[in-house]
């Protein structure tokens, strides 16, 4: 969590708290959440089904990582979920696949199939970023027309069947467990370590927080904003990439449409977490707060036997909540300082 | 051309003395939180008359025609049309009693059509819908009443900016005006766009409509007004027949040469030194549209001073040299090699130094002053990971070399007075001292101490060896600071003085 230090600054404790909205309303959420369905349900509180939660998110938190780089220099990529699902499919492609399934594939060994695989998600990702800086595509629009492509790929690569086979070394990152553990949850873990790094501790950390910052002053104090912007969108779909890969892995199959919650729940996650949508403002920290909240609300209506119809509409309201109040933070942040 | 003159000489006469005044301002007194904006101020506008209004920036000039056209309602005074006292609250209760005002910046559609422009907001409608018909008829009837013909269903954006102004004139007809206010008109203007202008507003006094023609362009407002009128530091200085004034007595009215408003910055000495070594030279560059062939040498130890109104091409100059605006033609070389940079990165890389104009524009409000100084070295001062540590050290080193308060690095830049952010702005670029350093307006709307103290590190920056160029709309900021003066007009180098006694006359008719 980013917790800047001028809290000390005048003004006091209202400025504080005005300061660290975006920060303190998730973490009491989420909080309340929890004790909400710990009464609620005798089977929440336990180890076993906090491992599930986090396997559950597991997925969306390395395509949320991503986001959360993106939301961060003011930007969006709607094409996240597309993409996850058009790089496992890519991945599956270049696995041999069981002789039931009629489907087109290139036997390769799995390394090789990796490494052309990432290569996929960065080429996606390099046909965004050069759509948004080089042509000035707004990403709203550019990363519309990606997710459409990345569908396109998925649809040509599949054509309506489904592949079963992944290198050895993504079905045991994907699926596989640790000493109980899900690699998937280590795996993530990591890539919230190093994001933290990279966005606290890195000068490219810094300019991207500057860049969302005020975007205009970054240009005139000799940052090259397009460069980072597209760094961005780069990192945003290698990371949708890989939790493509461990994606399907963990599914156990690859598919049309595989990963069609994911877009939703991704950006709710990285805006639930508090971070703003103006950018600048935000990081890891609030992304993994958002990622609990979400995960802990659908496995707590799971378990407290609530009507299936009626979850969508409160994860909606939930979504709708957040956004005023990452809106409502923003405004008094502008009015503190 | 007859006909021009002969309305001319129409109109020096016919206003003055008969007939009473269409608008009158009496004892006008306007105070902005205690400082006085006008002060006792007496206005008068005959029917049928070209009124010039002149006056440097923050004379009073502005803040006069917006209470004329309803934008500030409160104020101490009377204000008659017609004879009778009126009160405005809004700009739309001026427009109903016949003052209407053509702003600087124009304010058109420019993806509607010419027709739906000159009707924003009031579209004819028959049955429901509009009468498209009908629309551009009229729209074509009133443009071809002003003697221009124009199709009603061009593109807004299409026409040239000349026109655009004509459109919106018409407008401000159409709606019933019979006082038009016209501010800074011709400054975007070529010589024949003037020349139609003049033409056209020649057929409105012919009319019996008045017109308000604010202007810094004195030749422009020696050549159409009957009267002008001079404003300076909130007092109307005089209200003369044009034909008793030339350009330089206005020019010692608006500056008050002589009088006991003499002040600093009134002239200044100048020591362009052509033996000194060139830093960078601009060659006849131009952005293809508001930069035209401009050429300038900025030389180390020198500060060259940019002169000009506002939009006379200062600020795309500025851009122009620091990467930000793209060139289309000439050439800039800097230390001997020629460059053409694609990005403000590129430029800082070649050190190249830039403070806008506006400092919203380069500092970053919500962080801290040691990370809004340290963005432009963060290259230099670490590779991959940040060293707050050492980005606070040097923060600290300019916080009290330049004496911002409150002398820490942590305070938010938002919380610092506009004197102290734009000593930040300034400690950017002085950790590794840049070659050439370009600064837009860098004591605009400063106090009195802080302005000295920014005088005082330009200065210093200028002996150690940096090449520095200030641009300014305000003659005193130039004579304070420059060695060397270039006077921009309409995108162009208008003038170039290198040494000698400048005085801010020269400035003023040079622009």
């Amino acid at each position: 969590m980013t917790v800047s230090v001028d809290g000390r600054s005048k003004g006091g404790v209202k400025r504080f708290l005005a300061e660290q909205m975006r920060n303190i309303a998730p973490i009491f959420t989420l909080l309340a959440l929890i004790l909400f369905f710990a009464t609620q349900s005798p089977v929440f509180f336990s180890v076993a089904n906090a491992l599930n939660i986090m396997g559950n998110a597991s997925i969306t938190g390395i395509i949320a990582v991503g986001l959360t780089f993106v939301i961060l220099t003011a930007e969006i990529d709607l094409s996240v979920a597309a993409v996850a699902n058009a790089i496992g499919i890519t991945m599956a492609f270049f696995t041999a696949q069981p002789d039931y399934v009629n489907i087109a594939y290139i036997a390769l060994p799995g390394g090789i199939a990796i490494i052309l695989t990432l290569l996929a998600a960065f080429g996606l990702g390099s046909i965004t970023a050069f759509g948004v800086t080089k042509i000035g595509i707004p990403s709203f629009i550019m990363t519309l027309a990606m997710m459409q492509i990345a569908n396109g790929i998925s649809a040509l690569l599949v054509r309506g069947q489904i592949a079963y086979e992944f290198p050895q070394l993504i079905t045991t990152l994907g699926s596989g467990t640790f000493h109980g553990i899900r690699w998937s949850i280590i795996v993530c873990i990591l890539f919230f370590l190093v994001a933290h790094l990279v966005l606290t501790y890195t000068r490219f950390g810094r300019y991207v927080y500057m860049v969302g910052g005020n975007r205009e002053a970054a240009e005139y104090s000799g940052v090259n904003v397009k460069l980072i912007i597209a760094s961005v969108m780069v990192i945003c779909a290698m990371c949708s990439g890989i939790a493509g890969m461990l994606g399907v892995a963990y599914f156990g199959s690859a598919q049309q449409n595989g990963f069609d919650d994911f877009l939703l729940t991704a950006i709710a996650a990285v805006v639930v977490g508090g971070t703003s949508l103006f950018g600048g403002r935000g990081g890891i920290g609030n992304t993994i707060i958002g990622l609990l909240v979400l995960g802990v609300l659908n496995n707590g209506l799971d378990l407290i036997n609530i009507d299936s119809f009626l979850k969508i509409l409160i994860r909606g309201l939930i979504l709708l909540i957040a956004l005023v109040i990452n809106v409502y933070a923003q405004k008094l942040k502008e009015g503190a300082t | 051309m007859s006909l021009d003159s002969e309305l001319r000489t129409g109109g020096v006469d016919a206003p003055s003395v008969n007939l009473p005044p269409l608008l009158e301002m009496k004892a006008v007194t306007k105070a902005f939180g205690g400082i006085a904006a006008l002060k006792d101020v007496d206005f008068s506008i005959q029917p049928g008359e070209i009124h010039g209004l002149v006056g440097e920036n923050g004379a009073g000039k502005s803040t006069m025609m917006k209470i004329i056209a309803g934008v500030y309602a409160g104020f101490d005074g009377e204000m008659l049309v017609d004879g009778r006292p009126v009160h405005f609250r809004h700009a739309a209760d001026a427009l109903a009693a016949g003052i209407g005002m053509v702003h600087q910046e124009l304010s058109i559609v420019p993806d509607l059509t010419v027709a739906e422009n000159v009707f924003l907001g009031s579209q004819p409608v028959r049955g429901g819908v509009i009468d498209w018909r009908g629309m551009n008829a009229l729209a074509k009837q009133q443009i071809a009443s002003l003697g221009l013909e124009i199709d009603p269903t061009t593109r807004m954006g299409a026409l040239p900016v000349g026109l655009q102004q004509l459109v919106e004139l018409s407008r401000v007809l159409f709606s019933g005006a019979r006082v038009i206010i016209l501010d800074e008109p011709t400054s975007a203007l070529s010589p024949p766009e003037v020349e139609r202008l003049f033409t056209v507003l020649r057929r409105l006094r012919a009319e019996g409509r008045s017109i308000i023609f604010i202007s810094h362009f004195l030749d422009d407002v020696l050549e159409i007004s009957d009267r002008v009128t001079v404003f300076r530091n909130g007092r109307k200085v005089i209200t003369e027949q044009t034909y008793a004034l030339t350009k330089d007595s206005i020019i010692s009215h608006m500056i008050g040469r002589g009088s006991i408003d003499m002040h600093m910055g009134e002239s200044a000495t100048l020591c362009g030194d052509d033996t000194k070594p060139i830093a960078m030279q601009a060659d006849q560059i131009g952005d293809g549209r508001n930069l035209t062939d401009v050429s300038l040498t900025l030389r180390k130890g020198e500060i060259t001073g940019v002169y000009g109104f506002m939009g006379c091409g200062q600020i795309e100059l500025a851009r122009a040299l620091f990467g930000k605006i793209h060139l289309k033609s000439g050439k800039m070389v800097l230390a001997g090699k020629p460059v053409r940079f694609g990005s403000t990165a590129a430029a800082r890389a070649a050190g190249i130094a830039y403070v806008p104009e506006s400092r919203r524009m380069m500092l970053f409000r919500t962080e801290p002053v040691y990370k809004n100084i340290s963005i432009s070295i963060l290259d230099r001062i670490s590779r991959l990971f940040v060293k707050p540590g050492a980005e606070r050290m040097i923060a600290d080193a300019h916080v009290k070399d330049l004496q911002i308060k409150p002398q820490t690095t942590d305070t938010i830049l938002g919380n610092l007075s506009g004197g102290n952010q734009q000593k930040v702005a300034l400690a950017k670029w002085l950790t590794h001292l840049p070659e050439v350093l370009i600064l837009s307006e860098p004591t605009r709307g400063m106090d009195v101490g802080a302005k000295e103290d920014v005088i005082r590190i330009v200065k210093s920056l200028r002996d150690r060896g940096v090449a520095i160029l200030v641009l300014s709309t305000e003659p005193e900021t130039i004579l304070t600071l420059a060695d060397r003066v270039t006077v921009m007009k309409k995108g162009r180098v208008a003038r170039e003085f290198t040494q000698g006694q400048l005085e801010k006359a020269d400035l003023l008719s040079a622009a």
